[in-house]
């Protein structure tokens, strides 16, 4: 029982590991499973480990390490699509010169549509952080790799990032005129000062939800997939478990591109809130 | 078991969670600065002007081409309304030879009609000429026959007459 009870706090709390902590201990229980089998053992947050490309050292801050290869493979991959894709810059696109073009033409409109015309002008920093996502989302559902965005620390470094730039933005284009966004003026007076509290402190939750929200989905996905993946193990139940997996990764990737689609829309509104402040 | 459970309490030492580990947070967000700075530089640097500019030209070059076709479509128009006018034209050329070869014809036609007209006439009037020189000579003669024959019946009958009586008698009856 006490092995049990080790693999079930191995088992971290990530909302669906609840489900997952209880088969764990079904299986285990069940005895069917004798200890060769250790696939069973589940370690559905492993393939978050950061570790060294080379040796086994400590890692300090500039270690090479599985986060920097994948990030160097997600920015040959935009330097491929981007660079490579439109160096004939012809006038009637190749495949991959097109697909480069939806995807300019795409955050384009978005920054246009929700910041307006003077949002144009961040559109490059917009572009980097939905490319960077998006890249980063995909390369992370490719077997055996490791999702950088799965990572609180990469995406609170975007999430605060867009927060203080925006903020800096904000004060900097308006001035003190920029408080104007927690003082809703349609408001009845008396209610003002209470909706100008609420107002603030949803302004600064934002960086939180903004990067728990695209952490949280990877790593839930990935860890689901991984869950089922350690069913697999089980003759009886592999049929299922492939079949979940092949369905969870369809899902995974959908949610790979409305994620990163997801944090630009919301640069975008927070860009918008920086160059109009007033409600 | 026992080599994986070292391994779980390994991981565990190192972080419950491998987001939480707070020790690869600098290396993450070294790296991380490090591929943003990169994917901005491709982007901003050559990959968005190159895209503007490849859109920009294809938009230019559709216009462009509308507006080639917009002139061909002019050009087209032009040269069909030249071909029928130039259609019409050899119409009226046509009609207008038609109606002068007409004329011609009719012209002619009635230039021979008068010279025939003449030529008629006055081979009428040599005719008529004939025919009264003839009438003429003919009652001429007529006279001279009675004439004689009234002398050779008087003197048949015996009656002495002179040839001059006869005459004038016989002039006299010719002429009642």
């Amino acid at each position: 029982m006490a092995g049990e009870n080790d693999i079930v706090t191995e088992v971290p709390s990530v909302a669906e590991s609840v489900t997952e902590g209880a088969t764990t201990e079904h299986l285990v229980e069940g005895g069917a499973y004798p200890a060769e089998e250790g696939g069973l053992v589940f370690h559905p947050l492993d393939q978050f480990i950061v570790r060294p490309l080379f040796g086994d050292g400590p890692i300090s801050w500039y270690t090479p390490t599985n986060v920097t290869l994948w990030l160097a493979i997600a920015v040959l991959c935009v330097a491929a699509l981007f660079i490579f894709a439109t160096r004939n810059r012809s006038t009637i696109p190749s495949r991959s010169q097109s697909i480069a073009e939806l995807l300019y033409g795409f955050t384009h409109k978005m920054v246009e549509d929700v910041a307006g015309k003077e949002g144009l002008r961040y559109f490059p920093y917009i572009m980097t952080l939905f490319v960077f996502i998006l890249f980063a989302n995909f390369l992370g559902l490719i077997p055996m790799s490791f999702s950088t965005t799965s990572h609180i620390a990469v995406t609170a470094v975007l999430g605060f990032g867009v927060f203080f730039g925006v903020t800096i933005l904000g004060f900097i284009l308006n001035g003190p005129a920029f408080l104007k966004l927690f003082w809703m003026s349609e408001a009845p007076l008396f209610l003002r000062p209470i909706i100008a509290v609420i107002e603030v402190i949803s302004y600064f939750v934002r960086p939180v939800s903004h990067s728990v929200r695209l952490a949280g989905n990877i790593t839930a996905g990935h860890a689901v997939i991984k869950v089922f993946a350690g069913f697999a193990a089980i003759a009886v139940l592999s049929p299922v478990s492939v079949v979940a997996i092949a369905l969870i990764y369809g899902l995974e990737v959908l949610v790979a591109g409305i994620q990163a689609y997801v944090f630009a829309i919301l640069t975008c509104v927070y860009l918008k809130d920086a160059l109009h402040p007033a409600h | 078991m026992a080599i994986q459970t070292e391994a779980m309490a390994e991981n565990v030492t190192e972080a419950g969670m491998p987001q939480l580990n707070f020790e690869t947070f600098p290396n993450q967000i070294f790296w991380l600065l490090i591929a943003l700075v990169a994917i901005y530089l491709i982007l901003s640097r050559i990959a968005l002007p190159r895209i503007s500019a490849i859109l920009a030209e294809r938009s230019g070059t559709i216009s462009n081409d509308l507006a080639a076709a917009e002139d061909l479509k002019n050009k087209a128009s032009e040269a069909e309304k030249s071909y029928e006018k130039a259609l019409a034209d050899a119409r009226a050329e046509s009609n207008r030879i038609a109606d002068e070869a007409r004329a011609e014809a009719q012209r002619d036609l009635d230039a021979a009609l008068t010279e025939a007209d003449t030529k008629i006439a006055a081979q009428t009037a040599e005719a008529e000429a004939a025919i009264a020189d003839i009438r003429s000579n003919a009652s001429e003669n007529v006279g001279e026959v009675a004439r004689d024959v009234a002398q050779a019946l008087v003197a048949a009958f015996g009656v002495d007459a002179s040839a001059d009586s006869v005459n004038a008698a016989v002039n006299d009856r010719m002429k009642g």
